[in-house]
């Protein structure tokens, strides 16, 4: 028996994916590949939830929606900054490493050295040093969108705290790197650097304005000077990427690599404008000349032009005050407190479920308290948790069939517990309700559905939903379930709704169990803005369903031994 | 989307950021000396003279201090600040006191300061005062200077060079 709507990943009501046949006999690969993209109607409503309450993070989710079009959602330049940060930073590092190779490093040496490298070799030395340059511009330009794009989204508090404090540090080491590779070219920029760098520098307490007196004569440079500038600009670069490493360690699964198509583009657009405008030096540095006009790289060094039309104090002052704000942020804005998940020992079998699904590293597995050797249970670190309830939702104790008087779960969220959602939709089933929306509160509104005969409602994320929620609520009664889920990369807790679809294809445990009647199942990708469309997919939905008929008999709901689920 | 719009997208977006990476890498162009003037930069690191006189301490003094420390003349730690003046054609162009270092204000003062002029023919005179005991200037010195656009001259502080250095 073939049915003819399988447990579908819609994402365009009607749409390839919702009326090929697959078998039900036997588990099927979901055919995520096979659909196509959601589009949203034109002229749809503002987004609801979080994006509404925003103006400039509807903006930037207009934006990010827009390069989902040409893109696609997995190689989005504006979804994968940090990614694209870590390439660019690569680009920089290997393209150094061939220019130390030809680099002298000595006053002397230094200026003809790159000017080598520059003429001589403009193929390979000349590609490199503007790969260099403007790699090393892009990585600042994509980091600071990054801080941005984080910021508007609020994601800076709360559990994020961590993240988004190590991240202020790499804005400094990122600054001082570049800010002393231009000082090694020795070119009339390097002088302004070399100067400008010292009398800023200068201002502060303890270093004295006679900083400045090592690089106003040429007797005062030396060749070791320049070794010094080279371990620093190694060596800095190093404390870089330690940061950029500690940065993402709250973050399970952390993407440090764009998608591949991204990456290839980004950098053939870097070779791009290396050849058609390569980087170049300005005349040879000369302590007895100023330089007059200078093209400089305000990605790096606009501290300098700033310092010279306000005052070194008054950039100091700047700069500081931006760092601080942006360390203390998380507090000035606090993030409102939300319980965080509860384990339940006797509950916890050990099966490390929650553990590999969280994506903040919020769950670890220790001992279990009761003594059995090598029996792990799984333990919550409260202030990495993001409530986002993925782990009760992975938790194969979760399942509404367990018997008992009350259904406490091995792992679960304090506002929303298993039990208070098995009653919720026993409930809803037994006010006559026949369709069931899990929804999720990042994504489309789907409390806005409300209809006679639909109960809807929303979770934190649509991964708290275990399956064996949509085979209950089938089995109580509801003609269909559909599942709307946030589009893949656009998950506020970034791995739930991949988690969700896995587990609802049975490609992720806990999976949908096989005897599920598939054509009474649907998954609808939606985002915040999809409302209507959102609508569109309920009403096919619900229109498919009328033409599959009456509800074939299945075995009636029997509760699990509590027995068998502790195993 | 059609693949020839998709791409011709992307390459639009790729083309933008490129823009912006190679504009911004360069330009706009800083202008950070005018095309008719030149720098002059006064940068000096110079202890001043103590505040005050040295003295010989008494018997009854000496005896009350510990063997190892009793010298026989007393100076106070504290330096002088040290005071410059620069004057341009006649003009005051420059007036300022820079303190002795340290804590105890017992270090070199040390002071610099860049001060773009019009290019050209220029009488310069420069004056420093590193005692308080001393009425007006300790070191002096005037030197007519012919400054082409963009030419930095130095002016100095050296007491083993004869005082007032202007290079």
């Amino acid at each position: 028996m073939t049915g003819h709507s399988p447990l579908s990943h819609i994402k365009a009501p009607p749409g390839p994916c919702n009326d090929h046949g697959v078998g039900t006999a036997r588990r099927v690969p979901f055919p995520m590949e096979a659909c196509i993209p959601f589009q949203p109607a034109l002229g749809a409503p503002a987004a609801t939830g979080t994006a509404a309450r925003n103006p400039a993070a509807r903006c930037l989710r207009a934006a990010e929606r827009a390069f989902d079009h040409p893109f696609g959602p997995a190689a989005n330049p504006l979804r994968q900054l940090g990614a694209l940060a870590f390439w660019f930073f690569w680009i920089v590092a290997v393209s150094g490493v061939y220019l130390y190779i030809f680099f002298d490093t000595s006053v002397a040496g230094a200026y003809p050295s790159v000017e080598s490298l520059t003429r001589d070799q403009w193929y390979a030395g000349g590609v490199m040093r503007s790969l260099h340059r403007y790699a090393s511009d892009a990585f600042m330009l994509v980091t600071v969108l990054h801080l941005v794009r984080e910021l508007v989204h609020g994601r800076f508090n709360g559990f994020r705290w961590f993240s988004w404090v190590s991240g202020v540090p790499t804005l400094v080491f990122m600054l001082i790197s570049g800010i002393v590779g231009y000082w090694l070219v020795w070119d009339a920029v390097a002088q302004f650097v070399g100067v400008g760098v010292t009398e800023w520098v200068g201002w502060l307490p303890g270093f004295g304005p006679g900083l400045v007196r090592n690089f106003i004569a040429a007797e005062a440079m030396t060749d070791r000077f320049f070794s010094l500038l080279v371990f620093i600009h190694i060596g800095v670069p190093l404390f870089l990427l330690a940061a950029m490493w500690i940065h993402i360690q709250r973050i399970s699964r952390p993407q440090t690599q764009p998608a591949t198509a991204l990456a290839w583009g980004s950098l053939a657009m870097l070779v791009a404008l290396a050849l058609a405008r390569p980087a170049v030096s300005h005349a040879p540095a000369d302590l007895a000349l100023a330089p007059a006009a200078l093209e400089l790289d305000w990605f790096y060094l606009f501290p300098l032009p700033a310092m010279y039309a306000w005052s070194a104090g008054a950039v100091w002052l700047a700069l500081g005050a931006a760092a601080v704000l942006l360390f203390a942020l998380p507090w000035l804005v606090r993030a409102p407190r939300v319980p965080v998940a509860r384990v339940s020992p006797a509950n916890c079998n050990g099966c490390a479920r929650c553990f590999a699904d969280c994506p903040y590293a919020a769950v670890v597995m220790r001992e279990h308290p009761d003594g059995k050797p090598g029996k792990k249970m799984a333990v919550v670190l409260d202030d990495l948790c993001a409530s986002c309830g993925i782990c009760a939702g992975a938790c194969p104790s979760s399942t509404p069939f367990r018997s008992g008087e009350a259904l406490v779960t091995g792992i679960d969220m304090p506002q929303l517990p298993v039990e208070a959602m098995r009653a919720r939709l026993e409930r809803a089933l037994a006010d006559g309700k026949t369709l069931v929306v899990f929804g999720c509160d990042s994504g489309a509104p789907v409390t806005q559905l409300g209809t006679p005969d639909v109960a809807a409602w929303s979770v934190p994320c649509i991964a708290q939903v275990p399956p064996s929620f949509v085979d209950y609520a089938l089995r109580t009664g509801a003609r269909g379930v559909l599942v709307a889920r946030c589009p893949e990369h656009d998950c506020e807790f970034r791995e739930g709704s991949r988690w969700a679809a896995e587990r609802l294809a049975g490609t992720r445990e806990p999976h949908l169990r096989p005897s599920v009647p598939q054509e009474r199942v649907r998954i609808v990708e939606a985002a915040a803005e999809d409302a209507d469309a959102l609508g569109r997919a309920l009403a096919d939905f619900r229109a498919h369903l009328a033409r599959l008929g009456e509800v074939p008999r299945r075995a009636k709901v029997k509760r699990i031994d509590e027995a068998q689920v502790s195993r | 989307m059609n693949k020839a719009l998709k791409y011709g997208l992307q390459a639009i977006a790729y083309a933008a950021f490129a823009l912006v990476i190679g504009y911004f890498s360069t330009f706009p162009r800083y202008q950070h000396l005018q095309p008719d003037e030149a720098l002059l930069r006064l940068s000096f690191k110079h202890p001043g003279k103590p505040v005050g006189d040295c003295r010989e301490r008494s018997a009854e003094e000496l005896a009350k201090l510990p063997p190892q420390l009793r010298n026989k003349t007393e100076c106070p730690r504290e330096r002088s600040p040290v005071r410059a003046v620069v004057e341009l054609d006649g003009k005051p162009l420059y007036d300022a006191t820079f303190p002795a270092a340290g804590l105890k204000r017992d270090g070199a003062a040390s002071g610099y300061r860049r001060l773009a002029i019009p290019a050209g023919r220029h009488t310069l005179k420069v004056a420093f005062n590193d005692d308080v005991r001393a009425k007006g200037f300790t070191y002096e010195h005037a030197a007519t200077v012919d400054l082409k656009p963009g030419q930095v001259v130095l002016i100095d502080l050296v007491a083993e060079r004869g005082g007032v250095v202007i290079r």
